[in-house]
Formats: structure tokens, C-alpha cells, sequence
């Protein structure tokens, strides 16, 4: 018998006589922002069904329904009616304050003066080469000046990356409850390395469209095909008697840009 | 390197007194729990929906236990869709060897490694090091433990044992051997030590082709595996070699993608006390340009299907490794992690190893015992795992075992604890819960070394069979 037949074998015998468990209940909130606890699938400022996110191609990643053969049945999931501008407002404040607490270097700017705001960002961190993934909006490093651009395209070795100051990127959402960025490597955010191996990682959050809530709100927004990046702050470690130091193997320095 | 193992461990009694001693790591252990306790009641009280989130991670598990071989197959079928290679391994040996196979196919003699409880639960490590492969450890922690040549004493903070002056020096001596050494001049200050570890395994990561790997959770729905992290070296593992091997408890599963929302609420507040942890990496099979280009996945059961087997055992087969338990735990606090004798200490420790391993060993009987019953480990644990109720039906199994090895061993952790006031202020009100397998008479000394109970978890009042009916009628039971 091979292990696998061995282990099926062992688990179906461990579970001869087991009771069917309690159904699974999600009555937990959609969010903790006051006013943002709508049903999932909301997407603030947009009014578009569950799973799609205006400007995505993919579909997002959600789920096939109950699985019939053992009862797991998801809750069902409402598109409400209208968005809340207003709670949209707090929502993206407390992403700010949630990135801020966990280190991240928050700033908010408009299109028109994000390549300046990058520039000094750059200037200010000191960097003298920026790696950019595929994908990032033309004009948005128009402004750097001396600082050398090292586009992906073709790939750029992981000891090439490792001499490149600092990476530039776009991303898929951010969710406001719990301050964290995801990545899902489409445009403008490139592989997972590129985002990895350079100490200072700048990231531009569309605010209009890219943020949610909670991770209820955030997960059928996804899709799990992709390789994800979740990112919560910069690289900390609590390793050593508990003090906590930013930076050990990832980015030491993130700076989130939340554009209006 | 990665010499110590824990066979051969002598039973928790022993360990406990040897550790007892020394100052310092009580002093460590103290200051670590009681920071890491504050800050979660902290995280967690931020969420007013705590017990529906619970209670929905508990049943999510059940249910998925449940039909743990439905979901092993979806899993595995969604992996290889996506490109992966999945493996079986029945136990700890064969676990080892279809990784070392796989590191030998590849040409390659060394592997970098994410922190992985599976992996230091099979021995790995040593069974690559026997196959001529060195396994660098890449979690900061960990790395302190093995450069220091010693064993992991807590799930997070596996060198919470070590303050920074005996970092540094080990950092000293030992970075050399190994690769690049520590830099001139190094401080004991936390940043510098994690510079030095930076700049020391930065290298390793750079020309790694092999990686290796735990998870904290596959989806089965879409055969996506979840590392959570803090350090940025788990990213490193997963993303920059060529081939990753991932070793994973069959128990890890979870039915559907939506049941993250769940689980990555739960775990990083009862883990590290985070809102979420500083990274999270989620890949499905195989990504062309993205990632390693070959990615193995190793099912291990290795104990599990037993723990399956029985009714209220089960259960600890929910744990998602957050070390909240240890945290609030009296008795790991003044015994430390090592006394455990495997790499999982504490609660979980508890009533999870004499499980995969059974309870012929004299450390593995009388873990059971080293316990107060208090039930706080209950009280935060995300899943709400009923360990003192584990604890109480494994030491009826012990008990029952043939021969006076097991009683024995039973005998002196139940001796310890009495021997220890502090530890034993809720053991006492327990007793009655628990008389057919305590022992009659104990040699009740009068407290000497454990004066400062000051900090000690609120106790519950009520006596533990009051406290415990009290518990099990307020909470809904399964059906049956
Ligand atoms: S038993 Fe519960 S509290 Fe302890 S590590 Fe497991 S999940 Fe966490």
C-alpha cells in the first residue's frame, strides 16, 4: 500500500464513529470601522459585483459555492445597493494611522503631484537606483533625476537586485483594519523578489478604488492563482528579549503613498 | 550544528529543576510571556466579535477534521493542477527521506529554511545533515538556536532562553564557521544583532537554489499555501530559490479560501499580538517567471490519524500554533520550554505530543502531568482547544498503561508541580477533578524557591470541577 492509500486509510478509519460536527456559522462582523460593516463584496466607490474590481481583468478569485459532499456551506454574500463616501473617508484614515503604527511612512498626494513626491522620497532615502516592475504608469519617475531606473524587463538577477537602493510599485488593495498592502504581482507591482530584496520599498495605493475595510471585504477581491505578497509594515523581528527592531531581511523602510 | 535532538530527553521532572535554576532564564521567560500576554489581550480586545470569530475558526476546523480526507484529496488535486508535486509521508523517516531525495535531485548540498514546527518535529535538520546537507535555519531566532547549538524553548520566540549578551556572543563565535562572520566591534544591541543576521544569511539567500518550508495553511479549494512571518526571511525561502519543499501537517488544511478571513484574524493577534504580521506569502503550485520554478509539497501525518482516532484527543488537531497557550501557562513559565521535551512546549506541548508519540516514553507519560489544570491556556486559546479536559483524559490513559514506567514518570511531574506553590496553587483546587490518577501521597514541601507568585494569572476561585462544569454548560457543545 502506498503511504498515501495508508494515510486515506488511517483517516477514514480515525473517523468511522465521528459525529458530523457543528455547521460552520459566520456571524462574525464584515468589518470593525464603524459604519464600513456592510455586507462583503462592497467595493467603496464602485458599484460593481461581487468578485470584479473595476480595471481587473482576472476574476477575482472567488469561490466556488458549497461543497455539497460535506455540508461546507459559505454564507451567503449581498452587493449592496450604493456606496458610502463618507465611511470610505474613515476607512482610509485608518488605514493611514494603522500603517503608521506599524512603522510604515504614510504620505497622501494627488496624480499630479505624485512623480515629485516619489522623487524626494528617493532623494530623501538617499537612493541612487530604483527598480521598476512592468506595468508602472509611465511619468510617475519622471522626476528623479540621477536616480538610475533599473526596469524588470528582463528579469533582473537576485544579486542585481541586491545592489538596487530602493523598488517603486503599485498594488492590488490595502485593508484599512489591519494596515496591510497586498501585492498579486499584476502591473506595476512586479514578482515577488522585486518587492523583497531592496531595502526601501515605496508603494502607491490608489484610494479611490484599492481600499477595503477588513480582510472579509478583502478576500474574494483576490485571487489565489496569483502569488500574493501580504505586507503589514516594514520587516520587524521581536527576536531578541522581545524589543522590536524594524528591518531584518525584507525592506527596512516602506513608504506608503495614498493617492487621492 | 543542529547536534542536539530531543531523544533521549530526560522526563519533564528532571528538566524542569534543571532549568528552574537558572535565574536568568526564568528572569527572560518571565519578562517575555507576561509582555507578549499584555499585548494580546490588547489585539484581541480590539475586536468585539472575538467569540464569533472563535468560534467560527473552531468549527471550521471540526468541520474540515471532519472530512479530512475529501479535503486532502481536493487539496492535492488543486496542487498538482497548479504545477506542484505532492508527497505522502505516513511518518518522521519518510518525511526525511523523500526531502533528502529531493535536495539530491536537485545536485544541491545545502537548503535554506523558513521556521517550521513540522520540521523540527521530524528532524529534519539532523536527517539532512546524516544525508551530507547543511540546513540553515533563516528565522532570526532560530538561527541563534542553531548557531548556539542548543534546542528552541517557545513556538514564536524559539530563543526567548537568550538575552542579547549571550547573542552577541554566539554571533562571535560561531557566524564564521558557518559563512560570513560577525561583523567587527558587534554590540549587543538588538539592531545590531539583527544587521549582523541580515548581512550573515544575506548571502545564503542569494545563492540558495533549495528551499524549505512549513505552512500555516493550505486551501483545498484552490491549493493555496499561507506562510505568515515577520522577518522577511520567509519571503527570501519561498521566492528566491529555484525549488521550494514544503512539509505540512495534514491538519493544516482548511476547506475554501473564504476561510482565511477567519484564521488571519485569529492567528496574528493570539500570535504575535499583531493586527497582522509584518508579511504573509500565499502561492499556489508553480508561478512562470514568479518564484521557484519546482515546488514540492511533503503531506505528513506522522501521529496525526492516531490523535484523529480518538474522540477527545481530537481536538488539539485544531491548533494553529500561535503559543498563546504558553504565554498564560504558570507552569511553562517556571519550568521553560526545554523541559517539554520537543519542540512544542507548553499546553500544547502537553497534549500534543503524548499524542503523535504515544505515552511509552517516561518524558511523553508524564508531560500529561505537568500541568495545573487552571485553564487559562483554554481561555485564549483561537480555536478554543480544551486542554485542560486533553490533559485529564490522557493522564486516565497513562494511568491505565501496563507497567510503572508510565506511573513513575506520572509520579514526578505531579511531584514537581507540588513541589512548586506557585505552579500548584490552582493543582491543588484541581485535585478533586483529577484524585484516581494522583498519586495518594505527595512530598508536600514547604515553598522555597518559588516565593514571587505576585504576577501569576488570575486563578478561578471556584474549584476546578465547579469552575469546569461551570465552562462546559456555558459554551455550546457539539452536536452528537
Ligand atoms: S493550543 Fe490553542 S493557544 Fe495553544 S498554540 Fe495551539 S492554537 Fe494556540
Amino acid at each position: 500500500m502506498s503511504s498515501r492509500d495508508a494515510v486515506l486509510a488511517r483517516i477514514r478509519a480515525a473517523l468511522a464513529d465521528a459525529p458530523e460536527p457543528d455547521p460552520v456559522v459566520r456571524d462574525y462582523r464584515t468589518a470593525h470601522v464603524p459604519g464600513a460593516d456592510v455586507p462583503v463584496g462592497h467595493v467603496p466607490g464602485a458599484d460593481v459585483p461581487v468578485g470584479h474590481v473595476p480595471g481587473a481583468d482576472v476574476p477575482v478569485g472567488h469561490v466556488p459555492g458549497a461543497d455539497a459532499s460535506t455540508g461546507h456551506v459559505p454564507a451567503g454574500r449581498h452587493v449592496p445597493a450604493a456606496h458610502v463616501p463618507d465611511e470610505h473617508v474613515a476607512v482610509i484614515d485608518l488605514l493611514a494611522e494603522n500603517l503608521a503604527d506599524y512603522r510604515a511612512h504614510v504620505h497622501r498626494c494627488t496624480e499630479a503631484a505624485l512623480p515629485a513626491l516619489l522623487a524626494r522620497l528617493l532623494a530623501e532615502h538617499g537612493s541612487r537606483s530604483v527598480a521598476v516592475p512592468p506595468g508602472l504608469p509611465h511619468g510617475w519617475l519622471a522626476e528623479t533625476g540621477e536616480v538610475r531606473q533599473h526596469p524588470d524587463e528582463p528579469p533582473l538577477t537576485a544579486r542585481e537586485l541586491d545592489g538596487i537602493d530602493s523598488v517603486v510599485t503599485t498594488c492590488r488593495l490595502a485593508v484599512a483594519e489591519t494596515g496591510t498592502l497586498v501585492l498579486d504581482a499584476g502591473p506595476g507591482q512586479g514578482r515577488r523578489a522585486l518587492t523583497l530584496v531592496p531595502d526601501h520599498h515605496i508603494c502607491v495605493v490608489r484610494t479611490a478604488d484599492q481600499v477595503v475595510a477588513s480582510l472579509p471585504q478583502a478576500l474574494p477581491r483576490l485571487d489565489p492563482a496569483r502569488p500574493l505578497t501580504w505586507i503589514s509594515g516594514p520587516s520587524a523581528t521581536s527576536d531578541i528579549e522581545l524589543d522590536r527592531v524594524e528591518g531584518v531581511h525584507g525592506p527596512r523602510t516602506l513608504d506608503v503613498v495614498l493617492l487621492e | 550544528m543542529s547536534g542536539r535532538t530531543y531523544l533521549g530527553m530526560p522526563a519533564f521532572p528532571v528538566e524542569a529543576k534543571a532549568s528552574t535554576k537558572d535565574e536568568r532564564l526564568r528572569a527572560n521567560l518571565r519578562h517575555a510571556t507576561h509582555t507578549i500576554r499584555d499585548k494580546r489581550a490588547r489585539a484581541v480586545g480590539e475586536l468585539d466579535d472575538w467569540a464569533l470569530l472563535r468560534e467560527a475558526g473552531k468549527r471550521i476546523k471540526d468541520h474540515t477534521l471532519r472530512h479530512l480526507d475529501t479535503y486532502l484529496l481536493q487539496l492535492e488535486d488543486r496542487v498538482t493542477a497548479a504545477g506542484g508535486t505532492v508527497h505522502w509521508a505516513a511518518d518522521a523517516a519518510e518525511a526525511n527521506r523523500i526531502v533528502a531525495s529531493l535536495v539530491h535531485a536537485t545536485g544541491e548540498t545545502e537548503v535554506v529554511k523558513v521556521k517550521s514546527m513540522a520540521t523540527q518535529e521530524i528532524g529534519l535538520n539532523e536527517a539532512l545533515a546524516a544525508e551530507g546537507v547543511n540546513a540553515y535555519e533563516t528565522d532570526l531566532a532560530e538561527l541563534i538556536v542553531q548557531l548556539g547549538d542548543d534546542l528552541p524553548s517557545h513556538i514564536l520566540v524559539p530563543a526567548i532562553h537568550r538575552n542579547r549578551g549571550e547573542i552577541r556572543d554566539i554571533f562571535r563565535a560561531q557566524m564564521g564557521r558557518w559563512g560570513r562572520p560577525a561583523p567587527e566591534g558587534l554590540t549587543d544591541r538588538p539592531a545590531d544583532l539583527a544587521e549582523a543576521a541580515r548581512l550573515h544569511l544575506r548571502e545564503k539567500f542569494l545563492r540558495a537554489k533549495v528551499g524549505v518550508s512549513g505552512a500555516n495553511f493550505m486551501i483545498a479549494e484552490t491549493g493555496t499555501l499561507v506562510v505568515v512571518e515577520s522577518e522577511g526571511n520567509g519571503r527570501m525561502c519561498l521566492t528566491l530559490p529555484e525549488t521550494l519543499i514544503s512539509v505540512v501537517g495534514i491538519e493544516k488544511v482548511l476547506p475554501s479560501w473564504q476561510d482565511l478571513e477567519v484564521f488571519l484574524q485569529l492567528l496574528p493577534r493570539s500570535s504575535t499580538a499583531e493586527r497582522m504580521n509584518p508579511y504573509t506569502t500565499m502561492w499556489t503550485g508553480t508561478t512562470a517567471g514568479d518564484g521557484p520554478r519546482d515546488f514540492h509539497l511533503v503531506l505528513l501525518d506522522n501521529g496525526r490519524t492516531a490523535t484523529l482516532a480518538d474522540e477527545v484527543g481530537r481536538q488539539v488537531l485544531r491548533c494553529i500554533r500561535c503559543s498563546a497557550c504558553l504565554n498564560v501557562c504558570p507552569v511553562y513559565e517556571r519550568a521553560g520550554g526545554h523541559a517539554y521535551g520537543s519542540p512544542y512546549p507548553g499546553p500544547i506541548g502537553a497534549v500534543l505530543m503524548p499524542q503523535l508519540r504515544g505515552t511509552t516514553s517516561e518524558v511523553d507519560a508524564s508531560l500529561p502531568f505537568a500541568s495545573s489544570l487552571c485553564g487559562a491556556c483554554y481561555d485564549v486559546c483561537p480555536v478554543a482547544i480544551d486542554i485542560p479536559e486533553v490533559l485529564v483524559h490522557l493522564r486516565e490513559q497513562v494511568a491505565a498503561q501496563p507497567g510503572h514506567g508510565a506511573e513513575r514518570a506520572a509520579m514526578k511531574a505531579a511531584a514537581w508541580l507540588f513541589d512548586h506553590p506557585a505552579a500548584l496553587a490552582a493543582a491543588e483546587r484541581a485535585a478533586s477533578a483529577t484524585r484516581a490518577v494522583h498519586p495518594r501521597t505527595l512530598p508536600l514541601r514547604p515553598a522555597k524557591a518559588w516565593t514571587d507568585s505576585r504576577d501569576l494569572p488570575e486563578l478561578p476561585a471556584a474549584p476546578f470541577r465547579a469552575w469546569w462544569k461551570q465552562h462546559r454548560t456555558t459554551r455550546q457543545e457539539p452536536a452528537e
